[in-house]
C-alpha cells in the first residue's frame, strides 16, 4: 500500500506515492534526485544524510519519508542561491574542510544547524556540536576550522562576496 | 625545477565547488535505465560446509528478476581470485577463491546467492527469503593454536594454515651482537585487526551490452586499471571491450585497490540478465567484507650497549591473513624490512614473516600497510630500551640515527634510504612541543598522583611504488611504474591524463600546478583527467603507498618536457634559429640572448597543428611518458603526543600534538598538512579505540557497525600542531616523497609510547591497542595490587 507525502523541499513543493517503509533519505535521492545527500551507514551513527527539517538537523535515515508529511526540508543543493556559495561551504573551501567530499554535504547541513543555534560557538561546542557526523579524512582540524571561519563571516558580514569558481587565492 | 609561481603556493581545491554543494558524482548517483538491483545472501558463519540452498521461495517474491548460486556462474567466470606473489618469495599454501562459495564458506560474510530484482528493497527482501541448510565447522580464530599441528584447519582440504613462512634472515645473523649485549629488551607486541571504513562504501554498476560485446563497470576504486585487468581476464573479454570507470570515491585507504567478489559478480550477472545491474554496499556488509589491516603481533627482542647504543634486532611478524590471501596482502610483511627504522643496527637483524590462515575476513594493504607495524614496533622498542638503560629516549634516538653523511644509506636489507636529516625534524619537534618545561610539568603532576607521559615517534617510510626492478616480481608482471599523457588542443588548452586515482588527495588541483608552473600557462588552461581507462594511456597504476605524486607527478612532468621538446624544434623552425639556441622560459620559446625574439607557447602549439612544419614533423603537441623511479623515496619526521590518562577511569586524553614531517619538496602546502591530520587520526583511532573483534569461538563478527566499531569524531581528535623539514628527494627530478601513509605511519607509536610513559610509575612496561579505557583501568588496578 503506497502513502501519500507532500513536502518542501529547498523551497519546492513535491507530492509523491511511496511505501510506507521509504527511508526520507532515499526518498530525497531517488525520487528527488537529490544525491547530494549522502549514505554511509545504517545505524544512523556516520551523519552522512544529515539534512534540515524545519530549520532542525535531522538525518534523514532516521525518517520514513512519509513523516515528512506537510515539513519544510533543506538539503545540500539549496544551500548556494544565486550562484553564491553560503558562508559555511565557502569556509569549508577556504579552509580545506573536505578531501574525498562523501561526508561534507553532511557537516555542512550539521553546521549551519549548529550556527543557526549558536552563532559564536567555542572549539569544544564545535566539536561537540559535530559529534553526530563523522568523517575519516580531515581529522576534524580543518572542519573545526571551516565552523570557526564561517561564524566569524555570518556574524561580521551580512553578505560577503562569494562566487562558484575554481582557482587560486 | 625554476623556482616558480604555483608550485609551493596553497592553491584551493578545484574539486571542492561540486563536493560542497552536493555535486559530486559517487557510485549509488550513477543509475542506468532499466537497472536490476542486485542483493548478496552471505554465510552467517565463519566456517562452515554448504548442504543446501533453497531459492523457492525467493524466486516467487515480488520483483525477483533472479535468483543465482555458485553453479549459475560456471562458464560466466574463470580462474580464481587473484593473489600478487609479494616479494616474499615462495608461498607455502594459497587457497583457491572463487567470487561466490559452492560447497564451504571459509569467513563469516562470503558470498553464497544472488539476487535480482526491480527495487533495491525487493532485492533484498528476497534475499531474505533464501534458505541456506549449513553443517557448522571449527572457526581456526587463535594464530598461535593455528600453527599447531593436528588442530583445526580454516579449509577442509587445505595441507594445514601456514599461508607463508618466511625467514629473511635467521637467527644466526645476530648471534654475536646478542652474546656482547650489555642489555636486552623483549617484548610481544599486538596489532589491533582495523576496518578501513572509508565513509563511502564500495559499490558496482555493470552494464554489458551483448550486441557489442562491450562492458562498461563503474566502481568505487583506486585502481580503475587493475579492475579491468582481473575482471576482463575471469569474464574472457579482452581488456579493449571492458571499460572502468571510477568516479568521484568516498576515500579508500587501501581498501579499494584489490578486485573484490562482487567485482565479478556483478558485471558477470549484467552478462547473464542482460541488462545493467547495480549493487551498493552497506556498512555492515563493508566492515564485514572489506578487507581489513594490521591483524598481527609481534615477537622482538632488542640488543643494547649500557651507553645506550643499539646492536642487534630480532623479530617475528604473526601475520593474520584471513581465509585467503588478499591479493596484495603479502605486501604487508615489509614491516620486517622496515623494522630498523631510522636506527643503524650494527649487529644485525634476524626477521621472520608466517602468514597464518584463519576464518576471518582477508587483510589486505590499510593506510601505510607494514609500515605503521614497522614503525610502532621499532618506537616502542626504543623506549624499552631507554626504560631500561634509565636513559632519555631522545638520547637513545639521537645516538642511534642515521647521519645526514651516510645517505645513500644502505641499511640491513639492502634497501637503499636516499636522504634524511633526522635530527633536524626532532629538533624543530622538540622545540614546538617545549619538551624541558613538559617533563617539569610531568615531573610536578607525578608528586600530585596524576599521570601524564610524553611519547615519540622518530617514523621513516618507503614509498613510492615504485622501480619496476622491485615491484614487478611482487605483482606477478606487472611493475608499479606510472604512465601519463599531455594533450595540447590548436587553442593551447592542456589536457592531462594520470594513471593514479584522486579519492580525497586533490590530484586535480596539485597536478595542474605541476604542469602549469612547467608549461608557463594559466592553470585554469590545464585540465587533470583520471578514474576512466577509456580515456588517457594504456594502463594506468592507482594510488596507494603514497606513490601519485613521486611516481605520477613524476611522470605528467616527463610529458611536459616531451611537448616542450617537439615545442622547441618547432619554435626554432618558426623563428628560423637551430634549435640549441632555443630557450623555453615563462611560456615563451625565445633566441638565446635575443628575449624579444620569441614565440608564445600558445601560437606554437596552434602552429602544431597547421601546415608549416619542419621536415618530417607530425602535426599535433602531445606526449606520453612513463616513468620507471629508480629507487622509493623515504620521508620521515618527529611526532609527539602528550597524554594525560584518568587514574580513575583509564581514559586517556591528547592534550598536546606535534607533527614534523619531511615529504621532500611540497606542492600544495595546504593539502600536505589536510594529509597529516587525517593520517593522524585515523592512527589515533587505532591506538585508542579501534578494534574489529570476532567471538574468539565461532568466529562471528562482534563490531560490525559503526555502533561497535568506533571510529573517532571530532570529539577524539585533538588540534595539531603541524610544521615541515625539506629534505629533497635524490630520486626524482621533483624532489618530492609521498606524504599520503605518513600520519598514520608515525602516530600510533607516539601516542602509545606517551600512554607507557605517563603509566611508568605503576611499573607498566608496555601497552597494546586499542589503549581503551577499560584495557589501561584493568592494567592500572592490576598494578596497583
Amino acid at each position: 500500500m503506497k502513502h501519500k507525502v507532500s513536502t518542501t523541499v529547498n523551497g519546492r513543493r513535491h507530492e509523491h506515492e511511496v511505501e510506507p517503509r521509504l527511508l526520507l533519505v532515499h526518498y530525497l535521492r531517488d525520487n528527488l534526485g537529490l544525491t547530494g545527500t549522502h549514505i554511509g551507514c545504517d545505524t544512523s551513527q556516520c551523519g552522512a544524510c544529515t539534512i534540515l527539517v524545519d530549520g532542525k538537523a535531522i538525518k534523514s535515515c532516521t525518517m520514513f519519508a512519509v513523516q515528512a508529511e506537510g515539513k519544510n526540508l533543506s538539503t545540500i543543493e539549496g544551500m548556494a542561491k544565486d550562484g553564491e556559495l553560503h558562508p559555511i561551504q565557502q569556509a569549508f573551501w577556504d579552509e580545506h574542510g573536505l578531501q574525498c567530499g562523501y561526508c561534507t554535504p553532511g557537516f555542512i547541513m550539521a553546521a549551519s544547524y549548529l550556527l543557526s543555534t549558536n552563532p559564536n560557538p567555542t572549539e569544544d561546542e564545535i566539536r561537540k556540536g559535530l559529534e553526530g557526523n563523522l568523517c575519516r579524512c580531515t581529522g576534524y582540524v580543518n572542519i573545526v576550522k571551516a565552523v570557526q571561519t564561517a561564524a566569524k563571516t555570518m556574524s561580521t558580514a551580512p553578505a560577503k562576496k562569494a562566487t562558484v569558481t575554481a582557482g587560486g587565492e | 625545477m625554476a623556482v616558480t609561481q604555483l608550485v609551493g603556493a596553497k592553491i584551493h581545491r578545484r574539486e571542492d565547488p561540486r563536493l560542497i554543494t552536493g555535486h559530486g558524482h559517487y557510485i549509488d548517483d550513477f543509475t542506468r535505465t532499466g537497472t536490476a538491483y542486485a542483493a548478496f545472501v552471505r554465510s552467517p558463519f565463519a566456517h562452515a560446509r554448504i548442504k543446501k540452498i533453497d531459492i523457492t521461495d525467493a524466486s516467487k517474491a515480488p520483483g525477483i528478476a533472479g535468483v543465482y548460486t555458485a553453479r549459475d556462474f560456471k562458464g560466466q567466470l574463470a580462474g580464481t581470485h587473484p593473489a600478487a606473489p609479494a616479494f616474499t618469495a615462495a608461498k607455502k599454501y594459497v587457497p583457491d577463491r572463487f567470487p561466490i562459495a559452492e560447497h564451504e564458506v571459509c569467513y563469516q560474510g562470503e558470498i553464497v546467492a544472488a539476487v535480482l530484482a526491480e527495487t533495491r528493497a525487493q532485492a533484498v527482501d528476497g534475499a531474505n527469503l533464501i534458505q541456506v541448510e549449513y553443517e557448522e565447522l571449527p572457526a581456526v580464530m587463535d594464530l598461535e593454536k593455528a600453527l599447531q599441528a593436528g588442530g583445526p584447519k580454516s579449509h577442509t582440504d587445505g595441507p594445514d594454515n601456514v599461508g607463508w613462512d618466511i625467514p629473511y634472515t635467521g637467527p644466526e645473523v645476530t648471534e654475536a651482537a646478542f652474546k656482547e649485549a650489555d642489555v636486552v629488551v623483549k617484548e610481544r607486541i599486538l596489532q589491533n585487526r582495523l576496518a578501513p571504513v572509508p565513509m563511502e562504501p564500495r559499490g558496482v554498476i555493470a552494464d554489458f551490452e551483448g550486441f557489442d560485446n562491450k562492458l562498461t563497470i563503474w566502481l568505487s576504486s583506486q585502481s580503475p586499471h587493475f579492475i579491468r585487468l582481473f575482471v576482463s581476464g575471469s569474464l574472457g573479454l579482452k581488456e579493449s571491450q571492458v571499460r572502468v570507470i571510477s568516479p568521484d570515491v568516498g576515500g579508500g585507504f587501501g581498501s579499494k585497490i584489490s578486485p573484490y567478489p562482487e567485482d565479478y559478480l556483478v558485471p558477470a550477472l549484467s552478462r547473464i540478465a542482460s541488462r545493467p545491474v547495480k549493487w551498493i554496499e552497506t556498512r555492515t556488509e563493508s566492515i564485514q567484507n572489506a578487507t581489513h589491516g594490521r591483524g598481527q603481533f609481534y615477537d622482538v627482542e632488542v640488543a643494547a650497549k649500557k651507553d645506550g647504543t643499539l646492536l642487534a634486532m630480532r623479530l617475528t611478524q604473526y601475520l593474520d591473513l584471513g581465509a585467503y590471501h588478499g591479493t596484495f596482502g603479502g605486501f604487508q610483511a615489509v614491516a620486517c624490512l622496515m623494522a630498523g627504522g631510522a636506527y643503524k643496527w650494527p649487529g644485525g637483524i634476524s626477521a621472520r614473516t608466517i602468514g597464518i590462515l584463519t576464518n576471518r575476513v582477508p587483510t589486505d594493504p590499510y593506510r601505510g600497510a607494514g609500515r605503521p607495524e614497522a614503525t610502532h614496533l621499532a618506537e616502542r622498542m626504543i623506549d624499552l630500551v631507554a626504560l631500561e638503560l634509565k636513559m632519555d629516549p631522545v638520547d637513545v634516538r639521537r645516538k642511534n640515527f642515521i647521519q645526514p653523511k651516510d645517505f645513500p644509506f644502505t641499511q640491513n636489507f639492502g634497501l637503499v634510504v636516499d636522504s634524511g636529516d633526522y635530527d633536524k625534524a626532532l629538533d624543530k619537534a622538540l622545540e614546538h612541543a617545549g619538551y624541558a618545561e613538559l617533563r617539569k610539568r610531568q615531573a610536578e603532576l607525578r608528586k600530585q598522583g596524576k599521570f601524564m607521559g610524553i611519547g615519540f615517534s622518530t617514523w621513516i617510510e618507503l614509498c613510492g611504488f615504485g622501480p619496476s626492478a622491485a615491484t614487478a616480481p611482487a605483482t606477478g608482471g606487472i611493475a608499479l611504474v606510472e604512465s601519463a599523457q599531455v594533450r595540447v588542443t590548436p587553442t593551447g588548452s592542456v589536457l592531462v591524463y594520470t594513471g593514479t586515482h584522486s579519492h580525497g588527495q586533490g590530484h586535480e588541483t596539485t597536478f595542474p600546478q605541476i604542469v602549469a608552473d612547467q608549461l608557463g600557462v594559466p592553470m585554469d588552461s590545464v585540465e587533470l583527467r583520471h578514474g576512466d581507462t577509456a580515456e588517457g594511456t594504456a594502463f594506468g597504476y592507482g594510488t596507494y603507498g603514497s606513490r601519485s605524486l613521486a611516481v605520477g607527478g613524476v611522470a605528467i612532468s616527463k610529458a611536459v618536457g616531451k611537448v616542450i621538446d617537439k615545442g622547441k624544434k618547432l619554435a626554432a623552425h618558426m623563428l628560423e634559429a637551430a634549435e640549441e639556441d632555443v630557450v623555453f622560459e615563462h611560456g615563451s620559446f625565445h633566441v638565446k640572448g635575443s628575449p624579444d625574439k620569441s614565440k608564445p607557447f600558445g601560437e606554437v602549439a596552434f602552429a602544431s597543428y597547421g601546415m608549416s612544419l619542419p621536415e618530417g614533423m607530425e602535426q599535433g603537441l602531445e606526449a606520453v611518458a612513463y616513468f620507471d623511479p629508480p629507487n622509493l623515496v623515504w620521508p620521515f619526521g618527529t611526532h609527539i603526543a602528550v597524554v594525560e590518562i584518568d587514574g580513575e577511569t583509564g581514559d586517556a586524553q591528547i592534550t598536546k600534538y606535534v607533527a614534523v614531517d619531511d615529504c621532500g619538496n611540497i606542492i600544495n602546502p595546504m593539502i600536505v598538512d589536510g594529509q597529516i591530520h587525517g593520517g593522524v587520526a585515523q592512527a589515533i583511532g587505532q591506538a585508542l579505540y579501534e578494534e574489529v573483534v570476532y567471538d574468539d569461538d565461532t568466529g562471528q563478527l562482534r563490531t560490525g557497525t559503526l555502533t561497535d566499531y568506533m571510529i573517532p569524531s571530532a570529539n577524539e581528535i585533538p588540534m595539531m600542531i603541524v610544521d615541515k623539514t625539506i629534505t629533497p628527494s635524490p630520486t626524482n627530478d621533483l624532489g618530492v616523497k609521498g606524504i599520503g601513509e605518513a600520519g598514520t605511519i608515525a602516530a600510533s607509536a607516539a601516542v602509545i609510547n606517551a600512554i607507557c610513559d605517563a603509566l611508568s610509575p605503576l611499573g607498566i612496561k608496555h601497552v597494546d591497542m586499542p589503549a581503551t579505557p577499560d584495557r589501561l583501568w584493568k592494567m592500572m588496578k592490576e598494578a596497583r595490587k
